[in-house]
């Protein structure tokens, strides 16, 4: 699994030290921006992060310690063709999401027909009974979906997991963003890099869109578990940056099935919850009796249409890792087309089959906890020692339903500050994506993370991870018409003036 | 504004306030112990105790009354809610939570106090302890200039509510138990006085330089009195802090629409405090004068909660 | 049959409450084996009802009270008629396949010991099984007439002696799903085990199990035999608390008392 195999979206080539033709305007900026001159530049953006409380709180360290996640100065760059194929595949799984979400709360049909086995749904604790039989307003379920994507070469992606839940990291896209526009003005005199800032207006645009029906102008929040969580800065953020009232749930209160805020001014009526709270303490009369936190009859003031919860409750059911390796059978299924972003590969241990290979492979495959998330409980074989090899096999023969397997993909790479000046480092993607009553929106960019470790394949902030700037190109480029590379030869090349 | 919102800044104001006051207290007492030509810093530090209204607290907990063990009591004990690390701490989460309200520099400054604390156990020598409440001082000063520097909104009107009304009942406080101290019933005002006493009733009010403006006889207990009653021009005066309570009281009418009977009761005690003159307050009674004012202060206090909705 | 019922509860509440918010599950449903021919939820304050179903189908009633409150009184009262249907459910309201109550939630989880006990019964035929289960939770334990114990599990209540009829029944549904049959929590009334004249009354509570052909059949683990005409099915969940009767949640200081007044009857047998 050497690092030198893997497509590097700059460079074409992991180490290589020419850039793909399209992209040789950043391959002269690396070249005439000194090493120290970028770490200066990083470390400034570092420094803003602190100051702006842009921290996340590590778990199992027993001091509770705020970190800020490490900023990477080098942006990973997508051409507009490249982003115009996966931007569909996007709206095509999320529009699969959402109707997945409005059967398997409805009617059932994809259990009917038998795409599906039933227990998968049923034996799963992330469908939740208490809100089977909800129409949520305008059958929108998946209002902002993060999609974690991995490429392998230059038309390879893969979607690694889907985030119908409360996807975060959407501050750290317009974060890095506003950094490096302040720190490296001359990259987007360079290239025509597509706006993010937007984002908060098409949030809102969203959540208004979605508001019950008959509402004139809908009074839209923010619903955060509170100050110290670690997320908070995104939830104030967000708030702030849209003009509504981050609220606790303290803050709401239900009456007559109408959801109110306590202002000063008295009850104000809200229509729409951009709710950062799990299912399981939205309303302790539905989901957990011995939680003294959420807001009592939200959801009796949800299920009476009065209010639309983005997202909604129970989309645990789509995103589930269980769930996942079904989702190619689910987007055909409700699409009537072959999916235009392909799963990776996975080996559902829950099937004798499976589980036989996937021991037999442990130094080969990655490990994934079906109910785990952020990396943890998580075995990536080829890095793996011996002994955490042999504590997993344990595992998985132990409860094999609880796991699955995929092949180690060779991630793509982007060049990345290390100790030593620039060296490839693997990475991922989340684009966001949102849903409202007027359609499906991809936003242009997202959230790259990298494994700042040499090799690592892992980019979760709390196993190291980093986070990097994602350019959108509105063109395919810099490079001249004939130097676009085959993969890309099909696709419409524009050539709109580049002001340099 | 969210409720929640308003009522966490409003007890920002009352606690960075009362950290402030303590501090001063502290400070004047420290100063009273070591000037005082004869032994009278016992009684000092009792009525230090007395004021911040913690001798029950620290006869609890069974020291005797020396300067170290009150100033340790008044300053770092976590233990009751009359020291300034619990009024800091009490700020410092309220602070948190409506952080994306202020600006850096109020939240640095509210963290600054209390990492001065922070892990610190004694209060130390005479020194030692005026360093101490000096950076206490320091930071709430800034914490002060910032909120100054902020939008001239809600957010910053419902701490200066806060710190007013803390104020006009710290500065009663104050007043109450050292003339009680000093003046012992049955004694006449503005016979023979302790200097020393009356400059430490002056200085945690801030008002030694005030004083000499205002009054050209020296040292007279009733125009202490006067000044720390009647005189608005003394920002820590009983007339100053209700002055200021009407009109901040006034601005959040005029933004939110919301007149009630905080207003009312604000507007009733400034028309009284205004025909107020300290020589018939004296001669009426001071000590009854004065609970009937933090009697108030305190309906007050309940008429801006119910008023704003704080719960 | 036809059964009357008078179900009374009371919250005292030490200091006055600024709101109430309560989700009720006390009004039946009509089956083809159930009737209700009158049935009436009195609150003994000005309060907001709003009336709904949960995602089991179970008719729900919410109740919003702005205080200052210091007590309330729900109550409600009113007749069924029921036919003999040999415990088998018909005609009931089911947005949830069977399949859903496999799994197990915090109340009704097994362990070893339930599993063991569950395995040790030695019937073949699935009916047979579970009549035989039914009776062998009966015999193990004797009936505690008073009040269940909030947040019992069925493993806690398994270690005990003497239980109550809702500790019997979540036993029951942790056996019956141990094996792999699919099983649910039904609150409601029956006068069968019905306390003394000082017993502390509460609703009763027993179990179904799904039997492929027969549907949902119900069992009553506290007299051994299925629930028939002596009951009213009022709502299923997978446990007692997703079918619980008053769910509430207050908003306020100070602590709360509850009493509760039950008369179920039969009249003309």
């Amino acid at each position: 699994m050497g690092i030198r195999r893997a497509f590097d979206e700059i460079m074409g080539k992991s180490g290589s030290m020419i850039p793909r033709s399209e992209l040789a305007a950043l391959g002269e900026w690396i070249e005439s921006t000194p090493s120290n001159e970028l770490r200066r530049r990083q470390q400034s953006a570092e420094a803003t992060f602190r100051q702006l409380g842009i921290t996340f709180a590590v778990y199992g360290e027993s001091d509770a310690s705020e970190r800020i996640i490490p900023f990477d100065i080098v942006p990973r760059i997508f051409l507009a063709n490249e982003w115009n194929r996966l931007s569909e595949g996007l709206v095509q799984r999320v529009e699969a999401i959402n109707a997945f979400l409005h059967d398997i709360y409805g009617e059932r049909r994809i259990l009917a027909e038998g795409v599906l086995p039933a227990d998968l749904i049923f034996g799963n604790p992330q469908f939740r009974p208490e809100i089977a039989g909800i129409r949520p307003p305008h059958d929108i379920w998946a209002h902002i979906c993060g999609i974690d994507l991995v490429r392998t070469g230059p038309d390879d992606f893969y979607v690694l997991e889907d985030n119908a839940r409360t996807p975060s990291g959407v501050s750290y896209m317009l974060e890095n963003r506003e950094a490096m526009l302040r720190l490296c003005p001359e990259l987007f005199r360079s290239f025509r890099v597509a706006a993010v800032d937007s984002y908060p207006d098409k949030l809102l645009e969203t959540m208004k869109s979605v508001a019950p029906i008959g509402v004139a102008s809908p009074v839209c929040v923010v619903l955060t578990p509170g100050h110290y969580n670690s997320a908070y800065y995104e939830h104030s953020f967000l708030a702030d940056s849209m003009g509504v009232e981050l609220v606790e749930a303290a803050d709401l209160v239900v009456d007559d099935d109408i959801v109110w805020m306590r202002t000063i001014a008295g009850l104000v009526k809200v229509d729409v919850i951009y709710r950062r709270i799990d299912d399981d303490y939205l309303d302790p009369l539905v989901f957990r009796p011995d939680s003294m936190l959420g807001v009592p009859g939200l959801i009796a003031a949800y299920a009476a249409g009065n209010v639309a919860l983005l997202n909604a409750p129970g989309n645990g059911i789509a995103d589930d890792k269980a769930i996942y390796s079904y989702m190619p059978e689910i987007v055909k299924f409700y699409s009537g087309s072959e999916p235009k972003l392909p799963n990776v590969e996975t080996w559902r241990c829950r099937e004798p089959q499976a589980l036989k290979y996937v021991l037999d492979n442990l130094k080969d495959v990655v490990v994934k906890l079906v109910d785990g998330s952020g990396g943890y409980g998580m075995l990536v074989g080829p890095t793996a020692t011996k002994a955490e090899i042999e504590t997993f096999r344990a595992a998985l023969i132990a409860e094999p339903h609880r796991y699955i397997a995929q092949p180690t993909l060779a991630l793509s790479t982007v060049p990345t500050l290390a100790d030593a000046g620039l060296a490839p480092r693997h990475v991922d993607f989340r684009p966001f994506v949102l849903t409202g009553s007027k359609g499906v929106q991809v936003v242009p960019g997202g959230l790259t993370r990298v494994a700042l470790k040499e090799g690592s394949l892992v980019v979760n902030s709390s196993q190291g991870g980093g986070t990097k700037d994602s350019f959108v190109l509105m063109d395919n480029g810099a490079g001249e018409q004939a130097q676009v590379s085959d993969a890309f030869g099909q696709a419409q090349v524009q050539t709109m003036g580049q002001p340099l | 504004m969210l409720s929640r919102t308003a009522s966490s800044l409003y007890w920002l104001g009352r606690y960075v306030e009362r950290a402030d006051f303590i501090a001063r207290l502290v400070e004047a007492t420290v100063r009273l112990d070591v000037l005082s030509p004869r032994p009278a810093g016992e009684a000092a530090w009792a009525s230090a105790l007395a004021v911040t209204e913690t001798d029950a607290a620290f006869a609890k907990t069974g020291q005797s009354i020396t300067k170290t063990n009150v100033a340790r009591f008044l300053t770092l004990d976590a233990s009751h809610p009359g020291s300034i690390v619990r009024a800091l701490d009490m700020a410092r989460n309220n602070a948190k939570a409506v952080r994306t309200a202020l600006t850096r520099e109020a939240w640095t400054a509210i963290n600054g106090a209390w990492l001065v604390f922070d892990r610190r156990a004694s209060a130390g020598n005479a020194t030692a302890t005026l360093n101490l409440v000096e950076s206490v001082k320091a930071e709430t000063r800034g914490f002060e200039g910032a909120i100054h520097r902020m939008l001239r909104n809600q957010t910053t009107w419902f701490i200066r509510l806060g710190q007013a009304i803390e104020r006009a009942d710290n500065t009663a406080r104050l007043l109450d138990v050292k003339y009680h101290i000093l003046l012992p019933e049955g004694e006449r005002v503005g016979g023979v006085v302790d200097r020393d006493q009356w400059t430490t009733i002056l200085q945690t009010v801030s008002a030694v330089t005030a004083y000499r403006w205002l009054y050209s006889e020296g040292l007279r207990p009733a125009n202490v009195i006067d000044l720390l009653i009647a005189r608005s021009e003394l920002p820590r005066s009983l007339a100053a802090s209700v002055e200021e309570a009407v009109d901040i009281l006034n601005l959040l009418a005029k933004r939110t629409g919301l007149h009630g009977e905080a207003d009312r009761m604000a507007r009733a005690r400034h028309a009284r405090i205004a025909r107020t003159r300290s020589g018939q307050v004296i001669a009426g009674g001071l000590h009854q004068y004065l609970q009937g004012f933090i009697g108030e202060n305190d309906q007050l206090h309940e008429a801006v909660g119910r008023q704003f909705k704080f719960s | 049959m036809r059964l009357s019922v008078d179900h009374r509860t009371t919250y005292h509440f030490s200091a006055p409450q600024a709101r109430l918010t309560q989700m009720l599950r006390l009004i039946p449903e009509d089956t083809h084996d159930q009737s209700v021919t009158g049935w009436n939820l009195h609150v003994d304050c000005d309060a907001r009802m709003r009336h709904g179903r949960d995602g089991f189908g179970n008719r729900v009633t919410m109740l919003y009270v702005a205080g200052p409150i210091s007590d309330i009184e729900i109550a409600v009262s009113g007749e069924v008629l029921t036919h003999p249907s040999n415990g088998i459910v018909h005609g009931g309201q089911e947005p949830l396949p069977p399949a859903l109550f496999l799994r197990d939630t915090p109340l009704t989880r097994a362990d070893a010991d339930i599993a063991e006990f569950a395995m040790a019964i030695g019937e073949s035929d699935p009916v047979a099984w579970l009549h035989a289960l039914n009776i062998a939770i009966n015999r193990r334990f004797a009936l505690d007439h008073g009040r269940p114990i909030a947040g019992r599990t069925a493993i806690e209540a398994f270690a005990e002696g003497s239980v109550s009829s809702r500790d019997m029944a979540q036993v029951f549904i942790a056996s019956a799903r141990a094996t792999g049959v699919a099983a649910r929590y039904v609150s409601g009334y029956s006068p069968v085990c019905q306390a003394e004249a000082d017993g502390r009354p509460a609703p009763h509570g027993w179990a179904e199990a799904y039997v492929e052909r027969l549907g949902w059949v119900a069992f009553d683990p506290s007299t051994g035999l299925s629930a028939d005409t002596a009951y009213v099915r009022v709502a299923v969940a997978l446990d007692s608390a997703g079918a619980a009767p008053v769910a509430g949640s207050r908003l306020g200081e100070g602590f709360e008392t509850l009493d509760v007044d039950l008369h179920v009857e039969r009249d003309g047998q």
